[in-house]
C-alpha cells in the first residue's frame, strides 16, 4: 500500500493547544510519526531574567494554567535553597495541600478530556461539573481558581482557617463519592474499554528507555514518583500509595489517574489533620546569594524540573524549566506507531499534554518560508556570523 | 467485567436533579472574600513611597503627585516652622496590564491599596481600562 504523509495540527479540533504531528499513513495505520513543537513559544525563561525573584513567581505561575502551583513551588524551592531560608512547617503543609488540590483538579480535567476524545461526552460533563468542587476549594484557600498565587519567597501568602478546613473536608467527601463512581465507570463501561484498551501501547522497557514521567510512566509499571523517590515539602510525613498499572495502554493511564485521585483525597485529609501551628512565612531579602540550584516536583503530569542560577543580585541570571510534557513526547511517537489514525487524539490526550508548559526553548529559522531547527554547532556558527556582521568578533572566545 | 450502558441510570437520575449551572449575567456570581479582583486606592493614606510600583510584576501601577495639593499650612502664631502637610498622590491603574496578583496590596506599608471583589472588568472601550484614582 502506498504511503501518505499528513499533518495533524497545529490547529486541529482534537488538540486543545497548538502542536504539530507529522504522520505517515499506510491506509488507516500509522507507520511513522514526528512531533514538531514551538507553536506556543513565549520566551518566558528570557523574560524571567529581567524581573526580580519575587516578580518571577507570577511569571512562572503563568508557564501553565493547570499546574501553576507545581511550577511556582519548584521554582521557589530553588530560590529558598539559595537564600538558605527556613520555610515554616505550616507553610510547607499549605503548599502540599494546594499541590494536591491542584492534582485533583488536573486529573478530573484530564478525565473529562479523555471522555470527550473517546466520544463519551456524558463523562466529560460530569467530571467537569464535579471539578467545580475542587476549584471552589482552591478559590477558598488562595483567592483564585487557576492562578492561586499562594506561594511567596519564604512561605505562603494566605493562612487556612478552621472554617475553610471544614469546607474543604466537606467538598472532598463529595468528590470521593463521585470518584468511586468514576472508578466503576472507567473500568466497566463498554465505550471506555473499547476506546482505551490496547491503544497507545508503551511497554515497560520502552517507557524507561524514553524517560517517560508521571502517570504515563506509572501506567507502564514504572515506579516513578518524585513524592516517593525524593520527598519534598511534607510528603515524607504522609501515608499514601504509589499507583502503578501494568496494561501499558491508555486504559492503564486512566486507571492510574483515577486511583491517584483517591490517594490525593487521602493526602488532603492528612495534611488538614497535621497542619502545625506557627507562622506561614519568613522574611527573605530581595537579593539572593549567588549559586545554582535544581529541583524536582511531581506535577500532575509528571516530574517537573527547574534550574535556577543567581548572581547575587535581585534578579535571576538563568531560569530553566523542563516541564513533564516535554519528557513524555519521545514516548508519544512510539505510542502512535502501528496504531490507527482514529486513535491518535486519544493517544495524544493520554499523556495529558500541556503545550504552554513545553514550548519555551525551540529555535526556528523562517527564512525562505522554510522551518529549520538549528543544532548547537550551527546555532553557535550562526550567532558568530550574526555578530560579525555587526562588527563584533566572538570567534576567539 | 464489561457492563453495557453503565452510565444509563446515572444519566436518568440527572433528569430529577437541580441544574448545576447558573444563569450568570442575569444572576449575580458570588466570589469568595479572598478573591483578588480590581485594586482600589485610597489617596488619603498613600505616602508615595512607590513600593507598589517597584514590586508590580506587570508594570500596571503608576503613582503620581496629584494635580491639586492641599493648601500650605499657615505659619504658627509663635513664629516656629509650620508642620508640613502630607502630599497627595494619585494612582493610575492599567486594568488591562494588571494580573490581579495582589502583590501591591501585600507590600503597601499604609494599606492604601485594597483588593476588591470586583471582577466584571471587561469593556469595549480601551480607555476605560486605565483608571485614574484620585
Ligand atoms: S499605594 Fe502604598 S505602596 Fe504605593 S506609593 Fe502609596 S503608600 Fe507606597
Ligand atoms: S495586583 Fe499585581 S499586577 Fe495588579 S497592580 Fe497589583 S501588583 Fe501589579
Amino acid at each position: 500500500m502506498s504511503k501518505i504523509t499528513i499533518p495533524l495540527g497545529p490547529q486541529h479540533p482534537a488538540l486543545k493547544e497548538p502542536v504539530n504531528f507529522t504522520l505517515v499513513l499506510e491506509g488507516e495505520q500509522i507507520s511513522g510519526s514526528a512531533v514538531n513543537l514551538g507553536y506556543n513559544h513565549r520566551g518566558i525563561e528570557k523574560a524571567a531574567e529581567d524581573r526580580t525573584f519575587l516578580q518571577d513567581i507570577y511569571l512562572i505561575e503563568r508557564v501553565c494554567g493547570i499546574c501553576s502551583h507545581s511550577h511556582t513551588t519548584c521554582y521557589i524551592t530553588c530560590v529558598e535553597e539559595l537564600a538558605k531560608a527556613e520555610v515554616p512547617e505550616r507553610a510547607k503543609a499549605i503548599r502540599t495541600l494546594v499541590g494536591e488540590l491542584e492534582r485533583v483538579h488536573s486529573h478530573l480535567l484530564w478525565l473529562g478530556i479523555a471522555g470527550y476524545e473517546m466520544g463519551f461526552e456524558t463523562l466529560f460533563m460530569y467530571t467537569w461539573r464535579d471539578r467545580e468542587q475542587v476549584l471552589d476549594c482552591l478559590e477558598l484557600v488562595s483567592g483564585n481558581r487557576v492562578h492561586y498565587g499562594i506561594n511567596t519567597i519564604g512561605g505562603v501568602r494566605r493562612d487556612i482557617t478552621p472554617g475553610q478546613k471544614a469546607e474543604i473536608l466537606k467538598r472532598v467527601a463529595i468528590l470521593e463519592e463521585r470518584t468511586k463512581y468514576y472508578v466503576k465507570l472507567g473500568t466497566e463501561e463498554a465505550t471506555v474499554l473499547a476506546r482505551t484498551r490496547n491503544v497507545g501501547l508503551l511497554p515497560h522497557d520502552v517507557a524507561l528507555e524514553r524517560g517517560a514521567v508521571g502517570p504515563t510512566a506509572r501506567a507502564s509499571a514504572v515506579k516513578r514518583d518524585v513524592r516517593k523517590d525524593e520527598p519534598y515539602l511534607i510528603y515524607d510525613k504522609l501515608d499514601f500509595n504509589l499507583i502503578t498499572h501494568n496494561t501499558n495502554d491508555v486504559f492503564g493511564r486512566l486507571v492510574v489517574r483515577v486511583l491517584e485521585l483517591v490517594e490525593s483525597y487521602k493526602i488532603i485529609r492528612q495534611v488538614l489533620d497535621y497542619l502545625p501551628e506557627g507562622p506561614i512565612a519568613v522574611k527573605v531579602p530581595a537579593k539572593i546569594a549567588p549559586g545554582e540550584a535544581v529541583n524536582r516536583y511531581e506535577a500532575p503530569r509528571g516530574e517537573d524540573f527547574h534550574y535556577l542560577k543567581s548572581n547575587g543580585t535581585d534578579k535571576p541570571e538563568r531560569v530553566k524549566v523542563r516541564a513533564p510534557t516535554m519528557a513524555n513526547y519521545p514516548s508519544v511517537s512510539y505510542m502512535l506507531d502501528g496504531g490507527y489514525l482514529a486513535d491518535v487524539p486519544m493517544v495524544i490526550a493520554a499523556i495529558d499534554p500541556c503545550m504552554s508548559c513545553t514550548d519555551r526553548a525551540m529555535v526556528y529559522d523562517n527564512k525562505a518560508g522554510k522551518v529549520r531547527v538549528y543544532g548547537w554547532d550551527e546555532l553557535r556558527k550562526y550567532g558568530i556570523e550574526h555578530y560579525k556582521k555587526r562588527g563584533v568578533d566572538f570567534t576567539k572566545l | 467485567m464489561q457492563k453495557p450502558a453503565r452510565a444509563l441510570f446515572e444519566v436518568l437520575g440527572h433528569l430529577f436533579k437541580k441544574k448545576a449551572t447558573s444563569n450568570y449575567p442575569f444572576e449575580k456570581a458570588v466570589v469568595d472574600a479572598r478573591f483578588r479582583g480590581r485594586i482600589a486606592f485610597e489617596s488619603d493614606t498613600c505616602i508615595g513611597c512607590k513600593m507598589c510600583v517597584r514590586v508590580c510584576p506587570a508594570k500596571a501601577i503608576e503613582i503620581i503627585l496629584s494635580a491639586e495639593q492641599p493648601p500650605a499650612p499657615a505659619p504658627a502664631a509663635d513664629g516656629t516652622a509650620p508642620v508640613p502637610v502630607k502630599k497627595k498622590f494619585d494612582c493610575i491603574m492599567s486594568l488591562d496590564r494588571c494580573i490581579y496578583c495582589s502583590q501591591c496590596v501585600d507590600v503597601c506599608p499604609k494599606k492604601s491599596l485594597i483588593s476588591t471583589q470586583d471582577f466584571e472588568l471587561a469593556h469595549t472601550d480601551r480607555k476605560t481600562l486605565k483608571r485614574h484614582y484620585k
